[in-house]
């Protein structure tokens, strides 16, 4: 055992060694090539930008945060719901299937304009659009679940006597979360991208509107921190939904499902 | 009065143009009896379980199980296939209690009497040879434990009926030996009634009371044997010149539906 304990010791710091060869690389690189911050700005002087406008960083950083999440709790909601509606009956399946991918094939930014006349700027497009974006892989992960149960499984229940009602408790709920929360990951990101899109587009607060407003006056360390506070937000979220994922489905890594 | 009688049945798939599965079938079985059915590989065994069963309808004859025409599934029955299919999220005995929250005359009982069925699982698991291994995950069982957890399950409601597709395909020769005693005992200590779909020659001559061959599809029973030989019996008897005999009788049998068709 204690001689197996030294991989995993590196593997576990690897994230961290190569993130921050990563900033060493583009300091040095900077330095190097001489680059006008305007072009591109070291991390010292993106770190320096976060330290000097600290304040609107972190309320921009909340309100994005804010915005993606209410999102992302609803498509998570809705797309559940959906999804098992889906896997449930052939013909809402046969009904709304293409009308979901129809939608989701058209390009976000073009519904956001529309979601501002009916909103007006503020919040509400920004988890409008966040939940857009990320509603279809929650839906198409958990109707997936669903069509994938054995026949045999269903037979032997159906045998017994088990309604439509029964099999979709004992086996296709259960079975179709494993396929759900690995959805969520996904998911999480795609509804950053949702929220910043509506911020840039169209709105007065939020790291989006925060960004667009710092590259109109050419404070490109501003954008980059801008950048920087999204990866990081992303990067926290998307850890927390891997471990939900391991905590609420671990069965399903030990399996060979 | 026969458990099981279909006279006359057909049965097609997907509608009038559909795939003839069987037509002119005749099958009866007394209780308690073990039937063993066998036949060329799509001829329709399977078709027989799932008509026998309620999950299929026949478009022509009538399926009568225990005195009542089969309209709907029946829950008198138990099942198990190649593939056990256990629910890899629950443990090995949540498995085999899962048919009690299903049939309507055990899922009102079964939160205020759980601890009686859990006695009657760790009972079966016994039975099998799988004695403690009811908090077990499926995952952590071997393909053949599984198979026993999976004969559990059939049973745990007590069905009149247990239907066995195939059930021991996917084992080595070994760990099928050792669980056709199994069955032998598991059939011999209830008075279940047992069909047995196999393609295992060796197996049906084992286990069954009668051995029906089926034709080629549309799937029909050209020969019914009486298998002779006395209770109980041991694995012994694999090598015995009479037992050969059936065995090479129906293999023929099976061999030349196959070319008729
Ligand atoms: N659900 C189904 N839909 C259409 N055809 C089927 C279906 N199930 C079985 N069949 C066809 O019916 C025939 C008999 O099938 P089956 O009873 O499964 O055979 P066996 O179990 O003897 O191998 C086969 O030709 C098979 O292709
Ligand atoms: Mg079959």
């Amino acid at each position: 055992m204690s001689g197996a304990r030294k991989g995993p010791t590196f593997i576990q710091l690897a994230p961290w060694i190569y993130t921050a060869a990563l900033f060493l690389l583009w300091e040095g690189a900077v330095r190097l090539f001489d680059l006008p911050v305007t072009f591109l700005p070291a991390p010292t002087r993106i770190a320096e930008a976060i330290v000097q406008y600290w304040g609107p960083i972190w309320t921009n950083s909340l309100q994005t945060l804010y915005t993606t999440l209410l999102g992302f709790v609803l498509a998570m909601v809705g797309g559940l719901a959906i999804g098992l509606l889906i896997g449930w009956s052939r013909s809402i399946y046969a009904g709304l299937y293409p009308l979901m991918i129809g939608f989701n094939a058209i390009p976000k930014v073009a519904v956001v304009p529309i979601l501002i006349i009916w909103f007006g700027i503020g919040s509400i497009p920004a988890i409008i659009t966040a939940f857009l974006i990320s509603f279809f892989p929650i839906v198409v992960n958990v109707a997936t679940g669903l069509a994938t149960i054995e026949p045999e499984t269903e037979d032997i229940l159906r045998a017994l006597g088990a309604k439509k009602m029964d099999i979709m408790i004992k086996v296709g709920i259960p079975r179709s979360m494993p396929y759900f929360f690995a959805s969520l990951k996904v998911a999480i990101t795609l509804a950053f991208v949702g929220s910043v899109l509506s911020e840039t587009v169209g709105s007065n607060t939020g790291l989006g509107n925060m960004m667009a407003a710092a590259q109109s006056r050419f404070n490109v360390p501003l954008v980059f921190a801008g950048l920087v506070m999204l990866a990081i937000e992303g990067i926290v979220m998307y850890a927390i939904m891997a471990w939900v994922e391991r905590r609420m489905t671990g069965w399903a890594h030990r399996s060979s499902m | 009065m026969h458990l099981v009688n279909i006279d006359d049945v057909e049965m097609r798939y997907g509608g009038p143009e559909g795939t003839l599965a069987v037509s002119g079938l005749n099958v009866k079985m007394d209780r308690g009896e073990f039937v063993a059915v066998v036949g060329p590989s799509g001829c329709g065994k399977s078709t027989l379980m799932k008509l026998t069963t309620g999950l299929q309808r026949p478009q022509k004859g009538a399926v009568v199980v225990a005195g009542q025409e089969v309209t709907k599934p029946i829950s008198i029955v138990g099942m198990a296939f190649q593939n056990p299919i256990m629910l890899p999220w629950r443990t090995t005995l949540d498995n085999i209690l899962l048919p009690l929250e299903i049939v309507e005359k055990h899922r009102r009982r079964i939160r205020t009497h759980r601890k009686e069925y859990i006695e009657r699982a760790e009972h079966l698991l016994e039975l099998v040879g799988l004695k403690g291994f009811g908090p077990k995950y499926p995952w952590q069982l071997s393909g053949g434990m599984q198979q026993r957890a999976n004969l559990c399950r059939a049973l745990i409601h007590e069905p009149e009926l247990l239907m066995l597709d195939e059930p021991f395909g996917a084992l080595d020769a070994f760990t099928r030996e050792e669980l056709w005693c199994v069955i032998r005992d598991l059939h011999a200590e209830s008075d279940v009634t047992v069909m047995l779909v196999t393609h295992d020659l060796r197996e049906s001559a084992f286990l069954a009371d009668r051995i029906l061959v089926l034709s080629a599809r549309p799937g029909r029973v050209i020969a019914d044997h009486r298998v002779p030989f006395e209770r109980p019996r041991n694995l012994d008897l694999l090598f015995d010149n009479d037992f050969n005999h059936l065995v090479q009788d129906l293999h023929a049998e099976i061999a030349r539906a196959r070319d008729a068709a």
